[in-house]
């Protein structure tokens, strides 16, 4: 398949940044923070998502999705990042409707509609470390465990949490009023809205189990690193046009600061690790729509576009800052909201060095 | 082209490759002498090398999406892209390899009068003109716009003066194309020419220069009253640069252009190690070749993004920049990966075990990657200005 975008997915590109652009500049990020709001997004900007068609994006036109598959939602994906547009969309219209589908679970279409929210509860300590929950359930599903990290926690109306189940690895679903539940805000570098979960004994569905559940969670987290591998591109994109942007009209020593060749090999250098993190990203998307791709092959492409992703964001989001000298340190300046929600991001799911590793032993060494 | 007749391309292509390249043919270049790069003095390897080449040429497949008026291909981007493909699944060698191919021709092609394509392409098609490239010379390397050669217009003919440096098989060539002043009082870019000569006029000599890899491809050209024929001028007289700028983006694409290698992993398990785990011994080694080889992907897959793109209708301009500075790096990197991989073994320099210094002296010639065809420096002030404009000071 060409490494270049379709008519339509250009079109969806383009109103996704006109919607982005307009409803939801880095201002509301801001006035969320700002206000401590504890739901994390505006119900408002959801709606107006689903309407869109953003929820549904996964689902084909039959399911009553919008079908634009992977590519789409990394588009979506991607330009929300540009303005740092906060919403459940990749908790759960990505993550939480790939284990829905993939489990057949009835919850799907209120999902992928947007009326109800889900995420995913796989987190126990700062790193990610999937397979090995020590969260426990006995053999009639009750749950009990912490979980941490957990994106639109607070939000939720349904939790998919992984627990070590006699006899093996689980995938459970539990319901926000179920008893023994509790969610609690945690207030994060990135101002969105993540929680901790705890479960005492809680009731809960069995979605699957043993090495099937581990393949459909481990296909769910290839494809969920793949859009926020397109996540890191659009907000560091943002942030290096910002940067550049300011090149060109600051200056020092009578002169703009753009015209001093340290910045611009910089620069410039930031642009081929953006550009060639671009091709990886969109090669990425393609193979998760792809149906000639295996898990394992997936995997591969989703480990090398995260690790790849975090790396430039690092650079990118760093030299951000350094070229726009003190007025990047202040609060008021954007800029500094760029960096925050990069390593909230890199981190989601595992970050670099989580992924090298992956990307290392899926390659036999 | 539908996809119907796009899939009989490809059934043709591989049965016809199936026919015709010969076996020995279908093994990896494994050092400069498997190379062949045609020319009136070029000592085939083997009579398969030189049927493999001529199979190849006769239908154009050298040059495959050259004009079949000029002894071309004449394929789509399409096809051509189908024939590679086709190419690397049975491992094909190409059958030719040539500055005629990657830098003259596209310029010929676009600048050239009919009467200059109609002697020069074929005979680039056919391998059996080789061509060096005459540009830098000792005073003018990054500022290659300050050039001093000087070509004087004798009424029917120039007359050439000058000397270049660091022209690449100088001494294996049989035409050079060169950029020349012709206009001493003109601004500096506006003044140079492009011009076609014979190697073996009178007054041109050269002087073989050798490389810290041990190697000597390239030589200081001397130019002494060379007589050229006004006809060997390629466009305008004074509007060379603009060819020369032209055939660089062709050249940077090229040298850029290190296409997915192959995976060290099989190296690196034989040399550091494996533990018990099935990974290598060497964590921090290995974290490395990991990087190492999703930057390597992420590369390739930018090559074939910027292909898809210009067939999709957009121009490569100072893309090509990037592409030749983040590609020759990345080649630098994997030689110095393969030396530590290798540890000390790497740095023999002669005797059997190391194949004469092989894995050295390729780490070293890998080194002249971000000089040659303009330095990583300028391909930075390229992207910088012409992608990202920013102002000059
Ligand atoms: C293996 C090899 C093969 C070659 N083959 C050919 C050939 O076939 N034909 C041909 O014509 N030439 C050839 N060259 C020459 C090559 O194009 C030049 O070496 C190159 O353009 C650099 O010029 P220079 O060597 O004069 O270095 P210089 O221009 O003197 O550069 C020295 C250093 O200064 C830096 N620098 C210079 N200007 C700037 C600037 N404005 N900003 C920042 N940094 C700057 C450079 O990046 C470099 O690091 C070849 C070179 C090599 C190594």
């Amino acid at each position: 398949m060409a490494l270049v975008l379709t008519e339509e997915q250009t079109l969806l590109k383009d109103s996704a940044s006109g919607f982005f652009a307009e409803r939801s500049p880095i201002s509301s990020l801001r006035d969320l923070r700002d206000s401590y709001d504890s739901q994390g997004y505006k119900s408002d900007l959801w709606q107006e998502m689903a309407e869109m068609g953003f929820t549904s994006l996964l689902l084909s036109e039959d399911e009553g999705g919008t079908g634009f598959g992977f590519v789409g939602a990394g588009i979506v994906a991607e330009e929300m990042a540009k303005t740092l547009a906060p919403s459940p969309f990749i908790a759960s219209s990505i993550v939480a409707t790939s284990l829905l589908k993939a489990t057949k679970n009835a919850h799907l279409s209120d999902v992928a509609s947007g009326q109800k929210i889900a995420t995913l509860a796989v987190d126990e300590t700062g790193h990610h470390s999937p397979y090995t929950p020590k969260t426990t359930s006995d053999s009639d599903g009750k749950v009990s465990g912490n979980k941490t990290f957990v994106p639109e926690g607070k939000a939720a109306d349904f939790v998919i949490v992984t627990a070590d189940r006699p006899g093996g690895f689980a995938l459970y679903l539990v319901e926000k009023d179920a008893t023994g539940f509790s969610a609690e805000q945690t207030i994060m570098a990135d101002s969105r809205g993540w929680a901790k979960l705890s479960f005492d004994n809680t009731p809960a569905t069995l979605l699957a189990s043993g090495d099937a559940a581990k393949a459909i969670l481990a296909n769910a987290l290839s494809k969920a690193n793949i859009i926020l591998s397109a996540e890191l591109l659009g907000l560091s994109q943002a942030a290096f046009d910002m940067t550049v942007n300011y090149l060109k009209e600051r200056k020092q020593f009578g002169q703009i600061i753009g015209t001093f060749q340290s910045l611009q090999h910089r620069a410039a250098h930031m642009f081929s690790e953006i550009e060639t993190t671009r091709s990886i990203v969109l090669a990425a998307l393609q193979a998760a729509d792809s149906k000639d791709v295996d898990d394992q092959r997936l995997a591969i492409m989703a480990s090398a576009a995260k690790a790849r992703a975090s790396k430039m964001a690092e650079l990118v989001s760093n030299e951000a800052i350094q070229m726009h000298g003190g007025i990047g340190m202040t609060d008021e300046y954007d800029i500094g909201f760029f960096i925050k929600r990069a390593r909230a991001v890199q981190n989601l799911y595992g970050g670099y060095h989580y992924h090298l590793d992956r990307f290392a032993s899926l390659n036999g060494y | 082209m539908s996809d119907n007749q796009l899939e009989q391309f490809r059934a043709e292509t591989k049965q016809w490759l199936e026919a015709n390249c010969p076996e020995s043919m279908r093994r990896p270049i494994q050092e400069e002498d498997d190379v062949c790069w045609g020319g009136r003095n070029f000592k085939f390897q083997s009579d398969d090398q030189k049927a493999w080449l001529d199979r190849m040429a006769e239908r154009g497949w050298t040059t495959p999406t050259w004009p079949k008026e000029y002894g071309g291909g004449g394929l789509s981007r399409e096809e051509a892209k189908v024939l590679k493909e086709e190419m690397k699944n049975i491992g094909a060698r190409p059958p030719l390899t040539s500055f005629g191919i990657s830098m003259l021709g596209p310029a010929l092609l676009k600048f050239g009068t009919h009467e200059q394509k109609q002697e020069h392409i074929p005979k680039i098609v056919r391998g059996e003109i080789r061509w060096c490239q005459g540009y830098s010379e000792p005073n003018a390397g990054s500022d290659l716009a300050s050039l001093g050669t000087k070509a004087e217009d004798k009424g029917d003919h120039f007359l050439i003066n000058g000397q270049k440096i660091w022209t690449s098989y100088a001494d294996k060539a049989d035409w050079i194309f060169c950029l020349v002043r012709t206009g001493p009082k003109e601004p500096k870019h506006t003044g140079i020419s492009f011009i076609l000569f014979d190697m073996e006029s009178k007054g041109v000599s050269t002087k073989p220069i050798k490389l810290i890899s041990g190697y000597s491809p390239f030589c200081e050209t001397f130019f002494d009253d060379v007589e050229v024929p006004k006809a060997n001028l390629l466009g305008e007289l004074n509007k060379g640069w603009t060819i020369a700028k032209y055939l660089l983006t062709h050249e940077r694409a090229m040298i850029g252009d290190m296409g997915l290698p192959a995976p060290l992993t099989p190296m690196a398990r034989e040399c550091v190690g494996v533990d018990s785990n099935n990974q290598l011994q060497d964590k921090a080694l290995r974290a490395d070749l990991a990087a190492h080889e999703i930057d390597g992907l992420a590369f390739a897959l930018t090559m074939e993004r910027a292909g898809d793109e210009a067939k999709a209708g957009a121009s490569l301009g100072a893309f090509s920049s990037m592409l030749k500075y983040y590609g020759t790096e990345l080649n630098k990197s994997r030689h110095e990966l393969i030396l530590k991989l290798k540890g000390s073994d790497a740095l023999e320099w002669e005797g059997q075990a190391s194949q004469n210094g092989k894995i050295a002296k390729q780490w070293l010639r890998t080194k002249a990657n971000s000089i040659e065809g303009g330095t990583s420096e300028v391909m930075l002030n390229i992207v910088s200005k012409r992608i990202l404009e920013l102002p000059d000071a």
